[in-house]
């Protein structure tokens, strides 16, 4: 196990840093269903940390709880090296966790380039007046939010469509423009939630290609969900594995690989 | 008897020109009224999916309000102020009483709270400031009275002033508001909520704090039309009828597209007037502007179920 407050070294000789956000014995039930049961595991600064297992294990709802859209039923949630009281989505939000949705969640009557914009309200500190009347600070604020969301466009090579309303957008792109919203808060920590869910060969490329470029150039810690084992081998540096709510595995990719308990989670061995 | 319907009509809007635009511009100016309140109807429906019922006693109780301020002895202008203030605190008011409880319930729930609100309102309205009509202050708020005559073609076009005053402060509200919702932050947040609420959440955006706004931008527009409205007829609870000719007006313009709304708004106004006066007087006995929009609506839905501009409906199947 690594220390909390040191960092490590990956094997392309990146260099993480302590543990931004820790998730102490998480326990989630709906009714009698227990969605995640006793779960504890850190996200550390600048790496990338892959949350996997089959259909139903619980890692949407373990990112639902990051994200603060769930209130786990029992454990606590440490970000920044102090517990998180309970917490709104939105505040969440605003203390710098950012997100995308496995079923895409985009504001679909929107242009691409007013949905990137709305990634910037976490940053929004003009009131409401000084906006209603277009002065001062909020005029400020407007040239520079579109400034860095203009190079979050130009990052993830969607200029050609800045001015098209995303209802219209196929698929892939969606999820590229959703990606982006999440960037333009320049978030802290940032949730992908099954973020090659439903892509082609080319469009996973693409994707992937994104996530680590997007982890170099930002530094941005990234913790992401996902089913396409390959992919997930190839991105993160540590991964937790979980099947039916409970961790089965914790560790690089090559260490989660030769454990016993997630072959047969993957391979279907029955459980008794 | 055909043609006497059909022609003679036509005829006599080309023969009568001046009296064609007269008809056209009293019609107008009722349009850019429904179509703001119309506005407030959309804003409320975009940011929360909710029909707001009390749309049209939200004019009325602002228009009491101002009245009755005014009758205490407060000045036009701070009046004014004190309305808006008014108009925020029963915004925070029905958020915080009404909506937050109501989070996630279906809408016919919400749409019965609306029908809650404006109930409570009447009543508020009639205990504080009785139930008699009233006269709007406009003189003391400048607005203008007199007319200017015009003489197109040698004929004569009234246009009174405080018929041209509406129509300006009502199209510097809806260009600021549309200003405001399409290139601030706020406004963003505003239109975001609507499409959806969970990725809105997920950008920070907070529901409460957006409702209170939407509610209170549509008290500011209540207050203009009440101001705008009570000036012509008279401030009285018989205000809210006009609130119910917002309905066509949504029927037409779709619930969902602000420029419908004022489309809408200026269409019925328009031909309600037209109608009356060239079909509605010399064949079927006047009165018809009670009841030709809705007819007109109607005819519209048949041939488009979501309105002139609203979202088309595609139903997987």
């Amino acid at each position: 196990m690594l220390d909390s407050s040191e960092g490590y070294t990956t094997a392309d000789g990146r260099q993480i840093g302590g543990v931004l956000m820790e998730m102490k014995n998480i326990t989630l039930r709906f009714g009698g269903v227990v969605a995640i049961n006793d779960i504890s595991f850190d996200i550390r600064e600048g790496e990338i940390r892959a949350i996997i297992g089959p259909n139903g294990a619980g890692k949407s709802s373990m990112l639902n709880v990051i994200s603060g859209f769930y209130t786990p039923s029992e454990g606590e949630v440490f970000y920044k090296g102090s517990k998180r009281p309970q917490m709104k989505p939105f505040e969440v939000a605003r203390m710098g966790v950012a997100r995308t949705f496995q079923n895409i969640a985009l504001f679909e009557g929107m242009t691409v380039l007013d949905n990137v914009m709305t990634g910037r309200l976490t940053h929004m500190h003009s009131g409401v007046f000084s906006q209603a009347l277009w002065f001062g600070r909020a005029r400020d604020e407007e040239m520079d939010n579109r400034e860095k969301v203009e190079r979050v466009i130009d990052f993830l090579e969607i200029q050609n469509i800045r001015k098209t309303p995303v209802g219209r957008l196929p698929y892939g792109l969606k999820k590229r423009v959703e990606l982006a919203r999440a960037l333009a808060a320049e978030p802290s920590l940032l949730l992908l939630d099954e973020p090659m869910a439903g892509m082609n060969v080319e469009e996973k490329e693409d994707m992937s290609r994104f996530i680590l470029d997007v982890n170099d150039e930002f530094g941005t810690t990234i913790a992401l969900i996902e089913h396409d084992m390959g992919v997930v081998m190839d991105l993160s540096d540590r991964v937790v594995v979980m099947d039916y709510g409970k961790k089965i595995g914790d560790g690089t990719p090559d260490e989660v690989r030769g454990n016993q308990d997630v072959i047969d989670a993957y391979l279907g061995v029955s459980h008794d | 008897m055909l043609y006497d319907f059909l022609i003679q009509p036509f005829v006599d809007m080309a023969t009568a020109p001046d009296f064609f635009l007269q008809v056209l511009w009293e019609g107008l100016v009722s349009g850019v009224l429904y179509a703001l309140i119309a506005l407030g109807f959309v804003l409320i429906f975009r940011s929360s999916r909710i029909f707001n019922f009390a749309q049209g006693i939200m004019v009325v109780f602002a228009a009491l309000t101002l009245v009755g301020l005014h009758a205490m002895g407060v000045p036009a202008w701070i009046a004014v102020a004190l309305t808006l203030a008014v108009m925020f605190v029963l915004a925070v008011t029905i958020e915080r009483v009404v909506l937050r409880p109501l989070v996630g319930q279906p809408d016919i729930i919400l749409f019965m709270a609306t029908i809650g609100i404006t109930l409570f309102l009447i009543g508020l309205g009639e205990t504080i400031f009785g139930g008699e009509n009233k006269v709007m202050i406009s003189e003391e708020l400048g607005i203008p009275t007199g007319d200017t005559v015009l003489e197109p073609w040698g004929g004569l076009l009234i246009l009174q002033h405080l018929d041209i005053t509406v129509v300006v402060v009502a199209t510097l509200l809806v260009a600021g508001l549309l200003a405001f919702l399409n290139y601030t932050q706020m406004g963003r947040a505003i239109r975001a909520l609507g499409d959806d609420h969970q990725a809105a959440l997920s950008v920070g955006i907070s529901l409460q704090t957006i409702w209170v706004l939407v509610w209170f931008i549509a008290g500011i527009i209540a207050l203009v039309t009440g101001i705008a409205w009570g000036a012509r007829a008279g401030v009285s609870f018989a205000l809210e009828v006009i609130a119910y000719k917002a309905l066509p007006v949504l029927m037409l313009g779709g619930l969902e597209s602000i420029t419908g709304a004022i489309v809408g708004g200026l269409m019925i106004g328009m031909l309600e007037k037209l109608f009356e006066i060239y079909w509605g007087q010399p064949f079927l006995g006047g009165n018809t502007e009670t009841w030709f929009a809705f007819v007109l609506a109607l005819i519209v839905l048949l041939f488009r179920p979501q309105g002139l501009f609203g979202e088309r409906i595609i139903e997987r199947v």
